[in-house]
């Protein structure tokens, strides 16, 4: 069992559902990451997943566009973010890191290279934004045999036809993108989540993460109602940028949210 | 080549061009790909689609389009005869035309009422807002803040036809940005609206429809060149950017193989100045907009900037078949410059009283070269992708006049 179904089960024991907070490495400078990753694990996160930034994030809204932009304009790369998680590891051993970001940048890696260093470092999924299952096939037992959970993304659109394909494929969680659109872009429907859940979990076995458009820690509480896992990203992105001038304040600010997040959810 | 391909037999069923191609987009847009595959493939061999395409081709586009023999421009070359497709009579002024035409009736038979699209030039823009206006429907392009500047006109023509211009500040500002956007725009809206791509790129199926739209360019060459020739041409030369005016060109003939081919990247202040527009010549294959496919990129996987002096070829990726045929050899995929562009530009336009579009003036500049090297008796057939009214304001930049 590895991290992430660890963190499930522990859950799920406890009865308390996990807080997935998103944010885009090396945002806005390198030295944030690693103390931001610690001050959010204080916070009452559950599973991280951190961004690798992208010259071209298509599925992203303006507030996570600009995140990447800082984080590239500030040397980021795919390397040096697994770095990171390195330095993470050295005090975290339980709090499962899955990557999240585009298809070129690990490519341009190299999957076996890409593979070897996550599991090296202690990386416990990755969920890559324009890999469908049906491209992934090819690419899926290079991250199987170094147990590395490939997370996939369920939309609003998804056909129940294809909510059984992606849930035999996936592993770790499904991510429920509760919107059309891009991230951070509206605020969800707490109705239309809780229905599509139910659908999902027809299909699936896997925990059900559900993201975009959870802005605040009234909207974390009532999807945390019906879904395993709450992911929050934009909103805490928005924290990194207000604050960019003054990277010092970051950790604490970001961890403000998520506080009242996880207090909002442990309420019920 | 070892053993024969039947090129008519690509993309596989999953949109694959040997290992350029497929799907690579977020969930949220599976849905709409599959619905628009399973349309397509259903009306492709439709007798009342194809009628319906054929008849605005005939009577809305103005085809066929002639092939022309560039007799004066052939003399000055001294070499093989130069012979002209000229889309640049279409109406709206290039071959994007006959794509749009051909996914506004899928729009329409889909059922959706909005179209959006990407622009770089600003020649799918226009042929977009056209058949846009024509059939009534709701239109909104998306083109790069820096190429909405060196294109006015083309801006202007899209708000006169009722389209509405989004400008892209992000990133690089240009082709690369738009489409981002439209993808952002289409993932928001995929209910209602239709995503007409302008090139043969982006997820499946979409290279392979625009494809099949654009090869009406070949089909015809092809037959004229037969009737005014007796023959088939010795080489084909088209400029490649995403890559759609080519592969329209090209597709009918690859299984010809006394044709040779040249697609002609942009090479902006020359490949070696790292100033450019040409993946095939110096990128390296990875993913982008839904495809796999030569790009433009850094050694950590990120997009890098491109450069040319035409804005329809200033894009950092290029249709997946063009990988797949540079990598099987059945292409060869070769430059011409800014200044090498701009002086065919003139050439043409002093010689043959032809304005060419200055993406097509590349083509036109590497035909030059090539028929320099060829025998009198034989054929090049260059596609004169689209006229160079909408390149006045660049042009006359570069000569220092302003209006």
């Amino acid at each position: 069992m590895n991290r992430i179904a660890k963190r499930f089960a522990s859950l799920a024991e406890t009865g308390r559902k996990a807080l997935i907070p998103y944010v885009t490495a090396g945002d806005p400078v390198p030295e944030v990451t690693l103390p931001l990753l610690h001050a959010m694990v204080d916070a009452g996160a559950d599973i991280i997943e951190l961004g690798m930034p992208f010259s071209d994030p298509m599925a992203d809204g303006p507030v996570i566009q600009l995140a990447c932009e800082r984080s590239l304009a500030g040397g980021t790369t795919v390397r040096s973010l697994l770095d990171t998680v390195a330095r993470f590891r050295e005090t975290d051993q339980t709090t499962p890191i899955v990557l999240m970001g585009y298809l070129n940048p690990v490519e341009a890696m190299g999957y076996e290279v890409f593979t070897n260093r996550c599991s090296e470092v202690g990386v416990d999924g990755v969920l890559i934004v324009d890999l469908p299952p049906e491209e992934a096939v090819d690419v899926a037992p290079v991250f199987r045999s170094r147990d590395i959970d490939l997370v996939f993304l369920v939309a609003p659109t998804t056909t129940e036809a294809r909510m059984e394909l992606i849930s035999q494929a996936g592993s770790g969680y499904l991510y429920y993108v509760s919107l059309k659109g891009v991230t951070g872009a509206a605020t969800l429907d707490p109705v239309e989540v809780a229905g599509r859940v139910e659908t999902i979990r027809k299909h699936a076995k896997l925990p059900i993460g559900v993201g975009f458009g959870i802005k605040d820690a009234e909207s974390a509480r009532l999807v945390s109602r019906v879904a395993d896992g709450v992911v929050v990203g934009s909103a805490l992105v928005q924290q990194i940028a207000d604050h960019a001038g003054q990277p010092d304040l970051i950790p604490e600010k970001v961890s403000a949210v998520l506080r009242a997040m996880r207090e909002a959810m442990d309420q019920g | 080549m070892s053993e024969k391909i039947d090129f008519a037999a690509f993309p596989d069923a999953r949109g694959h061009f040997g290992r350029y191609g497929g799907r690579f987009v977020s969930e949220t847009l599976m849905a709409a790909l599959e619905d628009l595959e399973a349309v397509y493939n259903r009306l492709k061999d439709d007798p009342q689609f194809r009628a319906d395409f054929d008849y605005d081709m005939a009577h809305y586009v103005g085809r066929p389009s002639p092939l022309y023999f560039a007799e004066r421009l052939t003399k000055k070359v001294g070499g093989a005869q130069i012979w002209l497709k000229r889309e640049d009579l279409n109406h709206t002024g290039a071959h994007k035309v006959n794509n749009t035409i051909g996914q506004a009736l899928l729009a329409k038979h889909i059922g959706k009422r909005r179209v959006i699209a990407e622009t770089g030039a600003g020649q799918h823009g226009v042929a977009s807002a056209t058949v846009a206006a024509r059939l009534g429907l709701e239109c909104q392009v998306y083109m790069g803040a820096d190429d909405v500047e060196r294109q006015k006109l083309n801006v202007y023509r899209m708000k006169l036809l009722g389209a509405e211009v989004i400008p892209v500040t992000s990133g690089s500002r240009t082709l690369k940005d738009a489409l981002n956007e439209a993808m952002r725009d289409w993932v928001t809206n995929v209910d209602h609206t239709f995503y007409i791509i302008g090139t043969v790129a982006g997820p499946h199926p979409y290279p392979m429809l625009v494809r099949d739209f654009q090869s009406i360019i070949g089909r015809e060459a092809r037959e004229q060149c037969l009737k005014m020739n007796d023959r088939l041409p010795d080489a084909l030369v088209a400029c490649v950017g995403g890559g759609s005016n080519a592969i329209g060109l090209f597709h009918p003939f690859l299984n010809d193989e006394s044709v040779s081919m040249y697609g002609v990247e942009a090479a902006g202040d020359g490949i070696e100045t790292g100033r450019h527009s040409a993946p095939l010549a110096a990128g390296r294959p990875g993913v982008l907009h839904g495809n796999r496919t030569y790009l433009m990129e850094n050694e950590d996987g990120q997009i890098i900037d491109t450069h040319s002096i035409s804005a329809g070829l200033d894009y950092p990726g290029v249709g997946p078949e063009h990988s797949w045929l540079k990598d099987i050899g059945r292409v060869n995929y070769v430059g011409a410059t800014d200044d090498e562009a701009m002086a065919a530009f003139r050439d043409l336009t002093r010689i043959e009283g032809i304005m060419p579009a200055l993406e097509s003036a590349h083509a036109v500049a590497y035909a030059m070269k090539l028929a320099a090297t060829m025998s009198p008796d034989q054929i090049i057939v260059v596609n004169l992708s689209g006229r160079g009214d909408k390149d006045i304001l660049t042009v006359a930049s570069i000569d220092g006049i302003s209006f």
